[in-house]
């Protein structure tokens, strides 16, 4: 992979006393300056921002200061039905969308597209990005339209005269988990792609030749092959779906009823229409928290990796 | 034997064809409803031939208010913040790959960290600094935002595109008496030109399509991206317009679709998939 591309030399070189290097460390590091700057004000800034007040009782309105709660805000959420329902419907979106969907399926045309025909593999993989590059809300109004109860999933089903109904209405989470497999697949579909070009092609013939079977093949073989990248990849969608916004918001706005709201809406939903800053901080630091996790463990893969 | 082998080829060929078709035909729907209610006199929600081709939801909505001051937000807010975030990366990037301390290692484990941290989750507290600092509200703000956000994926992307350009091209123009700064502009970017193309691209396309952050900086309509007016085709307008709104995504979407043509093509697909992350 490109993380490390060779390099022709290591520390001791004579250049590394050449006067015009700026011999001492902080005038080399002085390039860094803007950098480090920017991070530390507008991310490692209100990273620390957000534990600081998510133990507050910040409000937006009537309130003049802060004070500090302590644990409430959390034991506030776990107590709160809502909250646990926002866990809930999160923990489904990843799994439906996310671990099952993007993940098999990327895998799946990824798979297929190396025994396809080029031009099927080429108009399937321009579609396919083309979903993903589309802008958010974009994507967000296009699956509305699909789902909606006048919609074109309704539509296909008449016509094959299967019953039709209100998706978005009657299950609202599947609709949205399924509009993002739509967005998210091309991502996994490209991981798979690379990993698979990578398998050296005398092993699955000789494979072949011995008698193993697509299946077998896939199982025994191309599987363990690639785990890493499936590692990889799993990381990675899970981390995106867990921060999807604006398609969900754009279909459902998290309902009816909150039976489509995830954590980063119901986060919204507290500081911003309930206008409890603290509480919906809380629930924002929790976030921040499983993604740190999953970011974690996806730090160790690729290092075992580079 | 040999026979048998390439007819089992083929008809795999054909069943692996077939498989991509369905999955491709389900794909498409979506996109297909969209360019042609954009060109439907009388577009509804689902896909249909239109009753006859027609320019006026693109005529209707090719107005100031609607379009052209969006999309003129939009560039300005990502196109202030691709470019501060490409000079900041490459800036950044060239200790981290020409230099070697102790203090590179930490920094790019903390920078691939940062790649992957849920960046939704801290809109509510930047929104809380914001008003605070009273940076909410200002473009100029957002697109600071805006950078930080796309930095580390920046920065660890053009770090490895730098690594991909040889020291001994510098070492002569450093005995010339070139400084580190003057090689950096003269000879690596120069030289690394595609892989900067890829970061500056990357970083606008992602950008372009983010909603959140636009939407919890900013309040003032005047100053609103295309990724957030889009939404006022629900809500504010009444009746929706399904071909109009067609029509807007259409041409809202086109820039990115083209310059990720660009890049994919450049450098095959699997651009990002070197380390790291997706938008």
């Amino acid at each position: 992979m490109t993380a490390t591309a060779p390099r022709p030399r290591l520390a001791k070189t004579p250049e590394d006393t050449h006067p015009a290097r700026g011999p001492r460390l902080p005038v080399r590091l002085l390039p860094l300056t803007p950098a480090v700057v920017l991070l530390l004000l507008f991310l490692a800034g209100p990273i620390a921002y957000c534990v600081y007040i998510a133990f507050t009782d910040l409000q937006l309105t009537g309130q003049a200061r802060a004070s500090f709660v302590g644990f409430d805000n959390f034991t506030r959420a776990f107590g709160d039905e809502a909250f646990l329902n926002a866990v809930w419907l999160t923990l489904v979106f990843t799994v439906v969308s996310s671990l099952i969907g993007q993940n098999t399926l990327g895998l799946a045309l990824a798979a297929l597209m190396q025994r396809a025909s080029k031009p099927v593999r080429t108009l399937t993989g321009g579609i396919v990005v083309t979903a993903w590059v589309l802008p958010e809300v974009v994507a967000g109004f296009l699956l509305y339209a699909f789902f909606r109860r006048e919609g074109t999933l309704n539509a296909i089903l008449d016509w094959l005269h299967l019953p039709s109904q209100n998706w978005l209405f009657t299950l609202p989470i599947l609709a949205v988990s399924f509009a993002n497999v739509w967005r998210g697949t091309a991502f996994s579909m490209l991981v798979y792609s690379a990993a698979l070009n990578e398998i050296p092609q005398e092993i699955t013939e000789a494979a072949e030749v011995d008698g193993a079977g697509g299946w077998r093949r896939m199982w025994h073989i191309t599987l363990p092959m690639i785990r890493r990248s499936i590692g990889t990849n799993l990381m990675l969608n899970t981390l995106q779906t867990l921060s999807v916004f604006g398609l969900i918001w754009v279909m459902t706005r998290g309902g009816p009823g909150g039976r489509s709201q995830t954590l980063p809406l119901f986060m919204y939903e507290q500081a911003f229409q309930n206008s409890l800053i603290g509480y919906g901080t809380a629930v924002a630091l929790l976030l921040l928290l499983v993604g740190s996790l999953f970011s974690l463990v996806y730090l160790r893969l690729l290092r075992t990796e580079v | 034997m040999a026979h048998t082998l390439t007819s089992r080829r083929t008809t795999r060929r054909l069943a692996a064809d077939a498989g991509l078709l369905m999955v491709a035909a389900a794909f498409v729907l979506p996109l297909v409803w969209v360019v042609l209610s954009a060109l439907d006199p009388h577009a509804g929600l689902r896909v249909k031939t239109p009753d006859g081709l027609t320019l006026d939801n693109f005529d209707a909505i090719l107005t100031p208010e609607i379009t052209f001051t969006p999309l003129l937000n939009s560039m300005i807010l990502c196109g202030g913040a691709t470019l501060l975030t490409v000079v900041c990366a490459a800036l950044a990037a060239y200790p981290l790959s020409r230099f070697r301390s102790r203090f590179n290692r930490p920094f790019l484990l903390t920078i691939l960290f940062a790649t992957s941290l849920p960046i939704t989750a801290i809109m509510v507290p930047v929104y809380a600094l914001f008003v605070q600092v009273d940076l909410i509200d200002t473009t100029q703000g957002t697109i600071l935002f805006f950078t930080a956000s796309q930095l580390p994926f920046a920065i660890w992307l053009m770090k490895n595109f730098m690594d991909g350009v040889p020291k001994e091209l510098e070492e002569a123009a450093w005995t010339d008496g070139a400084s580190a700064f003057q090689s950096l502009i003269r000879i690596v970017l120069p030289l690394m030109g595609p892989g900067v193309a890829v970061v500056t691209v990357f970083c606008f396309v992602m950008m372009w399509g983010n909603f959140f952050v636009p939407f919890m900086l900013l309040l003032t309509p005047d100053q609103m991206p295309a990724s957030v007016s889009i939404n006022d085709f629900f809500g504010n307008r009444g009746m929706v317009a399904y071909g109009q709104l067609a029509a807007f995504s259409l041409v809202y979407s086109t820039p990115v679709i083209l310059l990720y043509v660009l890049i994919a093509r450049r450098l095959g697909g699997g651009f990002a998939l070197g380390g790291a992350v997706k938008g």
